[in-house]
C-alpha cells in the first residue's frame, strides 16, 4: 500500500512538472468515451476538440493564448467524475462541461466553493437559469423544461392547438436526468388537458421490453423520451418494433443523434427529436475543419464523427466558451484569464447572427444572450426528424419559444427552494 | 533481524493476548496512525481528499462490514451496495429532519437503522444457505435502490430524486457540503474508521466473534456444542449492516455530498465490495483495508501513471485500466486464493527467520 501511494506521488509531481510551465487557457473535457453511455459521449468529445484544435491552428489561439483542452474519462460515473474534477481544477480549468446531468448535480456546490464555472448546455440542474441563485452555473442557450414545452408545443400545433384528451407517453431513464422534465410536462398537461403517463427505464436501458408492452396496450397518442446512450436506440428499436407511428415519437435533444436511429433502419424513419442548433455539416466551418484540422491530422478520435449531431453539439458547446473566455478577455482586459473572469464573461455573453455568420457558422443557432438574471439563456428550438432513406436529420420548422408562462414560475419555485435550503442570497440586485 | 520475538517477555495474560503481541509490528502500528492522524491532515489536498483518502476510509469501512458477515460468520451477501443505500437515506433524513442533531450522531444513527434492517434480511439465512442466501440477498439489494427511487418521501420529494448532503459541522467545523476543508472530512472519516477498525478487531476475538467462526466453520457441529445459529446469524447481520450503512451515510454525505439511488448503489457497488474483501482476505481485519486500497487505489494510480505520466489517449487509458486490474484480480487469487492478508502473513512469517532460513 505504501508503494501505491509513493507511486502516485512520483505520478502527480510528474503531471504537474510537466505543465504548469505554459501559459495557456485550459478547457477540461470530462469525457467519456467508455462504457454504455460512450456512442454520445464520444462524438461530443471530438466535437469539443476539435474546434479548439481549429482555433489553435487557424487563429494562433483566442486572441493569440492557445487553448488547451484537458481530457478526463468519466465513463458517465459520478465518482470518477469528481476525482477528474479534482484532479483537473488545480490547472486553472477555465469552465467545466461534464455532459452528464449526475455530475453536474455533484459539480454545482463544489464548483461554486472553488470559484469556477460549470456550463451543462441543455442538461444539469432546469433552475440553475435563475442566475439570482446559481452564480456559478449556466445552462444556456436551453433546459430541459424548454424542450419539453417546445415538443408539446410542437404536438399542439399538429393538432390545431387543441389536445385535450389526447394520452402522452413519457420514457424516461430512471435518475436525475430523466426525471427533470415530469414537473413541467405535469404543468402543462393541467393547461392542455392532456393524460400524461410514466414509463421509467432503468440503467442503463438495455431491456425494454416490458416498458413498451405497457406502450403497446396504452396506446398513448405521442410518446416522448428522455434517454441517453444505449436506452435510446434500444428503445428506437423497440417501437418500430410494436409499429408505434414514428412521426409520433419525440425525443429530447439527447435523443436524437444518428446512433439512436440508424440501428433500427427503416423501422426508425420519421422519428422526431427537438435540438437547440443546426444539423448537418452544411456550415462554412466545416471547410476550415477539413482543411486546418483533419488534413493536418489533428482531429480527436478516430476522427469518423465529423458533421454528426453530437459532434455539431460539442463544437456548439466549444464555441460557447471561446466566445465567452474572448468576452472575459474583453471585460478584464487581459489575456490570460482566471476562472472568475470566465465567469464573468459567460454571463457577459452575447452571440449576435452577425457574430455566428463571422465564426462560419451562419444560422447554426439562435441569437444568445445572457444576463446575469438569466442564465438559461433564450431556450429556443426546433424539431429535427430523421429520414432513413437518406441518413440525414432536417428541422421541419424555425427555433421556436418555449411557454414560459409555465416555465418561469417552476424555475423560480425550485430555485428559491434551494437557495433557502442552503442559505444563498439573491444577487444581481 | 528488522522483525522479530526474541526478547520480547510477557509476563501477564493481557500483554500475551493483545493484538499485536511482537513489539515491532506494535511499533509499525502505532506510527502508521500517528502519520494518519498527526501528519496527512497538514499535507491533505482536495485531490487527496476526495479520490484518494476518504474513498479508501469509506470502503475500507464497507469491506469492514461484509468481511464480518461473510468472511467471519461465512453468509454470502451481494446486498452490500442496497445496505449502504439504507444508510445513505438514513443519513439524509436525520440531517434534514433533525438539522441541530450533531453529524457524528447522525452518521451512527444511520448506522443503526441499517443494523435494524439488516436483521430483518438475514431472517432468511436461517433457512437458507450458500448460494441461494446469496440470491436472497441479492433481493435485498434490488429492493432496497428500487424502493429509494421510488418512494418521494426519501428525497423529500425533490424534482431529481436526488439527495444532496447540507452543510453539518462538528465543533463548528465543517466536515459535510462544498466548503468543508479537506483535513476535515478526513480526519472525522478516520476516526470513525479507527474506533470502528478496533471494536472490530475485539468483537471478532471475542464470544461473539468465536460463535460467528463456529457457524462459519460448521453449523450443525456449532449448534451442537450450543452456539445458538439464530443469535449469531442475526447478529452477524446486524453488526455487518452496521458497518455497512455507517459507510454508505459517509460515502453520501462527507465522499460525494449529492447522490441518485440507482447509480450510486447499484449492484456493481455490492460486487466491488464483495472483490473487495476476497483479495484483501476473507476473515481479516487487515485484509479489509489491503482489499480496498487496492481496488480503489489501483484505478487511480492506473489512470495517473498512464494519462498524466504517458500522454495516453483517455479511452485507450480506460480500456487499458479495466483488462489490468482484472488481470490482477485473477492473478491474486490464482498465486494467493487466501487473498493480500495471507501474502502479509507470509512475509511476516519470513521476516522472523530471515537471515537465516531453515
Amino acid at each position: 500500500m505504501k508503494l501505491t501511494k509513493l507511486a502516485i506521488v512520483t505520478a502527480m509531481a510528474a503531471t504537474v512538472g510537466t505543465t504548469s510551465a505554459l501559459a495557456d487557457l485550459v478547457f477540461p473535457s470530462l469525457s467519456y468515451r467508455t462504457g454504455p453511455y460512450a456512442a454520445g459521449g464520444i462524438p461530443f468529445a471530438d466535437g469539443y476538440a476539435d474546434y479548439f484544435t481549429l482555433l489553435n491552428e487557424r487563429d494562433g489561439g483566442i486572441n493569440g493564448v492557445q487553448a488547451r483542452v484537458l481530457e478526463c474519462e468519466t465513463a458517465y460515473n459520478t465518482q470518477k467524475g469528481v476525482e477528474c474534477y479534482e484532479s483537473t481544477k488545480g490547472e486553472g480549468s477555465l469552465v467545466y462541461q461534464p455532459l452528464s446531468t449526475g455530475i453536474t448535480y455533484q459539480l454545482i456546490p463544489k464548483a461554486t466553493a472553488d470559484g469556477i464555472p460549470v456550463h451543462s448546455m441543455g442538461y444539469g440542474r432546469t433552475s440553475a437559469a435563475n442566475g439570482k441563485v446559481f452564480s456559478h452555473v449556466f445552462n444556456y442557450p436551453g433546459t430541459y423544461w424548454d424542450a419539453a414545452s417546445i415538443i408539446v408545443n410542437h404536438i399542439l400545433e399538429e393538432n390545431g392547438g387543441d389536445i385535450n384528451g389526447k394520452k402522452i407517453a413519457l420514457v424516461y431513464h430512471n435518475s436525475a436526468y430523466g426525471k427533470e422534465p415530469i414537473r413541467t410536462l405535469e404543468e402543462l398537461s393541467k393547461k392542455h388537458g392532456y393524460e400524461l403517463s410514466l414509463v421509467p427505464v432503468d440503467h442503463p436501458g438495455q431491456e425494454q421490453k416490458s416498458q413498451w408492452l405497457q406502450i403497446r396496450r396504452d396506446r398513448p397518442d405521442y410518446v416522448l423520451m428522455w434517454g441517453w446512450g444505449v436506452m435510446n436506440q434500444v428503445a428506437v428499436k423497440e417501437a418500430a418494433n410494436i409499429r408505434f407511428p414514428m412521426e409520433n415519437f419525440i425525443g429530447v435533444w439527447w435523443s436524437g443523434s444518428e446512433n439512436d436511429v440508424v440501428p433500427a433502419g427503416e423501422g426508425a424513419n420519421g422519428y422526431k427529436a427537438v435540438t437547440f442548433h443546426g444539423v448537418g455539416s452544411d456550415f462554412p466551418i466545416f471547410e476550415d475543419i477539413q482543411k486546418h484540422v483533419v488534413d493536418k491530422g489533428k482531429a480527436a478520435g478516430a476522427g469518423d464523427q465529423i458533421g454528426t449531431v453530437l459532434y455539431n453539439r460539442g463544437l456548439y458547446a466549444a464555441m460557447l466558451a471561446a466566445e465567452a473566455a474572448r468576452a472575459a478577455q474583453e471585460i478584464h482586459n487581459t489575456k490570460e484569464i482566471t476562472p472568475a473572469q470566465m465567469r464573468d464573461g459567460m454571463e457577459a455573453l452575447k452571440i449576435d447572427s452577425a457574430r455566428l455568420e463571422e465564426l462560419g457558422l451562419g444560422g447554426f443557432g439562435p441569437e444568445i444572450n445572457v444576463s446575469c438574471e438569466n442564465h438559461g439563456g433564450p431556450g429556443l428550438g426546433a424539431i429535427a426528424q430523421w429520414n432513413a432513406t437518406d441518413g440525414t436529420w432536417s428541422l421541419i420548422n424555425e427555433f421556436g419559444p418555449a411557454d414560459r408562462e409555465i416555465i418561469d414560475p417552476l424555475i423560480m419555485e425550485d430555485s428559491t427552494a434551494f437557495a433557502a435550503e442552503n442559505n444563498i442570497p439573491e444577487r444581481c440586485s | 533481524m528488522l522483525y522479530r520475538e526474541t526478547g520480547d517477555f510477557k509476563s501477564s495474560y493481557a500483554t500475551d493476548q493483545q493484538t499485536f503481541p511482537i513489539r515491532s509490528e506494535r511499533y509499525l502500528f502505532w506510527g502508521a496512525m500517528v502519520i494518519a492522524f498527526l501528519v496527512v491532515p497538514f499535507f491533505i489536498n482536495d485531490y487527496w481528499e476526495k479520490s484518494v483518502l476518504v474513498p479508501l476510509l469509506v470502503w475500507s469501512m464497507a469491506a469492514l462490514g461484509l468481511n464480518i458477515l461473510t468472511g467471519y460468520c461465512g453468509q454470502v451477501s451481494l446486498g452490500t451496495g442496497g445496505f449502504m443505500a439504507v444508510g445513505a437515506y438514513a443519513c439524509y433524513k436525520l440531517m434534514t429532519a433533525f438539522p441541530d442533531l450533531n453529524i457524528f450522531f447522525v452518521v451512527i444513527l444511520s448506522g443503526g437503522v441499517t443494523a435494524f434492517v439488516g436483521m430483518l434480511f438475514g431472517l432468511p439465512s436461517l433457512r437458507i444457505k450458500g448460494f441461494y442466501l446469496a440470491v436472497a440477498t441479492l433481493a435485498a439489494q434490488f429492493f432496497l435502490v428500487w424502493l429509494f427511487n421510488k418512494v418521494p418521501w426519501f428525497y423529500n420529494y425533490s424534482a431529481s430524486g436526488q439527495i444532496t448532503a447540507p452543510e453539518r459541522t462538528i465543533f463548528g467545523i465543517a466536515v459535510t457540503g462544498a466548503s468543508a476543508p479537506p483535513w476535515a472530512t478526513y480526519l472525522f472519516c478516520l476516526t470513525l474508521v479507527f474506533l470502528f477498525a478496533w471494536m472490530a478487531r475485539n468483537l471478532t476475538r471475542g464470544t461473539l466473534g468465536r460463535s460467528w467462526m463456529a457457524i462459519r466453520d460448521m453449523d450443525i457441529a456449532a449448534e451442537i456444542i450450543g452456539v445458538q445459529p439464530l443469535k449469531a446469524k442475526i447478529s452477524a447481520f446486524a453488526v455487518s449492516s452496521f458497518y455497512i450503512g455507517v459507510a454508505g451515510a459517509l460515502y453520501f454525505s462527507v465522499w460525494l455530498g449529492a447522490v441518485e439511488p440507482t447509480e450510486a448503489f447499484g449492484i456493481n457497488v455490492s460486487f466491488l465490495v464483495l472483490f473487495m474483501v476476497i483479495i484483501g482476505g476473507l476473515g481479516s481485519i487487515l485484509g479489509s483495508f489491503l482489499g480496498a486500497a487496492f481496488l480503489t487505489l489501483m484505478p487511480v494510480l492506473l489512470k495517473n501513471v498512464m494519462v498524466g505520466g504517458l500522454g495516453w489517449p483517455t479511452d485507450l487509458a480506460a480500456h487499458f485500466e479495466i483488462m489490468l486490474v482484472g488481470g490482477l484480480i485473477v492473478f491474486f487469487l490464482i498465486v494467493e486464493p487466501h487473498g493480500l492478508a495471507q501474502l502479509w502473513r507470509l512475509v511476516k512469517e519470513k521476516l522472523r527467520l530471515w537471515p537465516f532460513p531453515y
